[in-house]
């Protein structure tokens, strides 16, 4: 069973690697709106893939108001 | 279709819609690659008429209002309609708003009936606000076994024996009170009466219409007027089939146009854009000589469609563009917002229309739409057939706000007579937008005369909705503006909030300062947030009861240069 921790980094590791950033640029705090300038669909398709890393299913009423990194690594935790 | 001038109400015309259409699919519900719901419109009346018993028996009559808040799913309008057959007004609600603001919505609207879905029943059953609304029946959707319901029902459990009695309603009442915007301060809770509704879809279908087999796939959230019109009442009355999907995710959208067949789906300008730029990635990568040959069949496309849309052609021409859409695609309807001329122009070239038009809740809908008669990207269309446009007080270039009157308008704002008197004078509905007619008799948009933003997301932002999060900010005073209404500019894309700041005297834009900013901005949802400070050194002009001169204001701050003016966050 992963930690919060290990669940948090795993979730910003692949949104570098989708985002195509430089390793180590994103923070747990990190409003990925503002920080990556994407929006709210663009955001979905990083779900799809955090969804297929983790093997979970998240509803994207789950999703709703969410814009960091650490309270969306909470959610995923929440269904692991 | 059925002739709609014979009925009354949103509720009688549904009534015989389901007799009519009996053995028609109307409603597919499909989570990620799982078929939920397959119905056709007997099976959707078996379901409906047993919830409006219990509505009933519940007390609820004729007049009483129903909030359903709830996603896009087949019980938001089977809900619809039990409350529509029970004589009721239904207050649809944007689900995306926060507890807080629910609750607000639900105490202003007088609402004593909730439907909701498990989810969000969870996070509004703790919200303190809960109890100054006087909701007495609360419906939940799918909540899990031995879950907490509180004072709430399952709604699958609510059901009445016996037949409901069909409560008729007039064409002035009002069937729907719809939100326009107003979650931070003064709500504006449209009151949309059954007229509204019947006249709008008879104006509209006359231009898109529905038939038995056409299949819309319904995305816009439902209780937004575009897809309450063309994703329910619009292809009810005519035996079409809606399509819901539970999960938005880009590639289960994509899925759905092939596996259901849809004719028609409703966008918001920044799906259309993320649509775009998806095909064009695609188009980029074919290699040379197939890029080359692609190309061509676009020219000879845009060619023969020059004058107007020729789908069978188009689906020949560009058979995999299509195919990629389920090959029965007629007709992209894009609203809410802007839209960018080329965006509209790509898809036309790929023999894809799209429906642009203009819009107010207040209007009932659509005021004008694109007819294709022939394509124009860089208009909103004509007016509907018996809407009336007016541009007031035009100047030398024939721009002024637009006024529109006809039988979709609003009947007002529900308790807010000022308000309404502000809004509808002498019959006319002044939109605030600006805009004039080319000689061909269609609107062009210019601009606002109004203090509010519209996102591509087609979210309505009010400066005045958002100031409450500010709220305490240590500084001497503060205001929201939008930045094109300080500083005029001819779009009606890329508009952007601007917070609007005086500080104490000798107090300075400090880190500190900037970083409570900063955090009460993520409050806000990533659309309602604000882009930029602008400080002013002077105080702001009230007037005697010391509300802040909004227009005095935005007077005073526009003679500032805006690139010098706004400061990053």
């Amino acid at each position: 069973m992963r930690t919060l921790e290990q669940t948090v980094q795993e979730v910003l590791d692949l949104a570098v690697k989708h985002f195509q950033l430089p390793p180590g640029s994103l923070a747990p705090e990190d409003d990925f709106f503002k920080k990556l300038g994407i929006d709210s669909l663009q955001t979905l398709e990083m779900l799809s893939r955090l969804e297929n890393h983790f093997g979970i299913e998240l509803p994207d009423y789950e999703v709703q108001g969410v814009s960091d990194f650490k309270t969306l690594a909470k959610r995923i935790q929440s269904r692991l | 279709m059925l002739d709609l001038s014979k009925y009354q109400s949103i509720g009688a015309t549904l009534k015989d819609a389901l007799d009519h259409f009996a053995g028609e699919l109307c409603l597919f519900e499909a989570d990620r690659e799982r078929e939920k719901e397959r119905l056709t419109y007997r099976e959707f009346k078996e379901r409906a008429l047993p919830v409006a018993k219990a509505l009933q028996d519940a007390g609820f009559s004729a007049g009483d209002r129903a909030s359903i808040i709830m996603t896009n799913q087949s019980k938001w309008l089977i809900s619809a309609y039990a409350i529509f057959f029970a004589g009721g007004v239904l207050v649809p609600l944007d689900y995306k708003l926060t507890p807080d603001e629910h609750w607000q919505l639900l105490k202003h609207s007088s609402a004593t009936v909730l439907i909701t879905e498990y989810p969000i029943w969870r996070q509004l059953s703790v919200s303190v606000r809960r109890s100054a609304a006087n909701v007495q029946t609360v419906l939940v959707t799918e909540a899990p076994p031995n879950s907490g319901l509180s004072s709430a029902q399952r709604w699958e459990e609510f059901r009445g024996a016996g037949e409901p009695a069909f409560v008729a309603r007039t064409r002035k009442d009002t069937a729907c009170i719809v939100y326009s915007s107003g979650t931070g301060g003064r709500p504006k809770g449209c009151m949309m009466t059954h007229e509204n509704y019947l006249e709008q879809c008879v104006a509209l279908t006359s231009i898109y219409p529905f038939w038995p087999g056409v299949r819309y796939l319904s995305i816009l959230p439902t209780n937004h007027a575009i897809d309450f019109m063309v994703g329910f009442f619009g292809p009810f009355t005519c035996g079409a089939a809606v399509v819901h999907l539970r999960t938005l995710r880009p590639e289960y959208v994509r899925e759905a146009f092939p596996k259901y067949k849809i004719t028609y789906v409703s966008l918001v300008p920044l799906v259309l854009k993320n649509l775009q730029k998806g095909l064009q990635a695609r188009f980029d990568a074919l290699p040379t000589g197939k890029r080359r040959i692609f190309n061509t069949l676009v020219a000879i496309n845009k060619a023969v469609t020059k004058n107007h849309a020729r789908l069978g052609i188009s689906r020949v021409l560009l058979k995999q563009v299509h195919e990629a859409f389920g090959g029965e695609l007629r007709t992209i309807i894009v609203g809410g917002a802007f839209t960018e001329p080329q965006t509209l122009q790509f898809f036309y070239d790929l023999g894809i229309p799209v429906a642009n038009g203009y819009g107010l809740t207040e209007a009932g809908t659509a005021i004008t739409v694109n007819d294709l008669k022939p394509f124009r990207a860089d208009t909103v269309g004509k007016p509907l057939p018996g809407m009336e446009v007016r541009i007031l007080n035009p100047d030398g270039d024939g721009i002024g706000e637009v006024a529109i009157r006809g039988k979709t308008v609003m009947a007002g704002y529900l308790n807010d007579p000022e308000l309404t008197a502000e809004t509808i004078v002498d019959g006319w509905l002044m939109t605030g937008d600006l805009g004039k007619f080319d000689g061909h008799g269609h609107l062009q948009l210019s601009g606002r005369k109004k203090n509010m933003i519209v996102t591509e997301e087609g979210k309505n932002i009010y400066p005045e909705d958002i100031e409450s999060v500010f709220e305490g900010l240590p500084v001497k005073e503060f205001c929201i503006f939008a930045a094109n209404y300080i500083w005029p500019k001819q779009t009606m894309t890329g508009e952007e909030l601007v917070l609007v700041i005086h500080l104490e005297t000798g107090q300075p834009l400090s880190d500190d300062l900037r970083r409570e900013i900063n955090t009460r901005n993520q409050r806000l949802l990533n659309y309602k947030r604000i882009h930029g400070i602008v400080l002013l050194e002077e105080d702001f002009p009230r007037t005697a009861s010391l509300k802040i001169r909004r227009n005095v204001l935005a007077e005073q701050l526009g003679k500032l240069d805006r690139s010098s003016a706004v400061l990053p966050l």
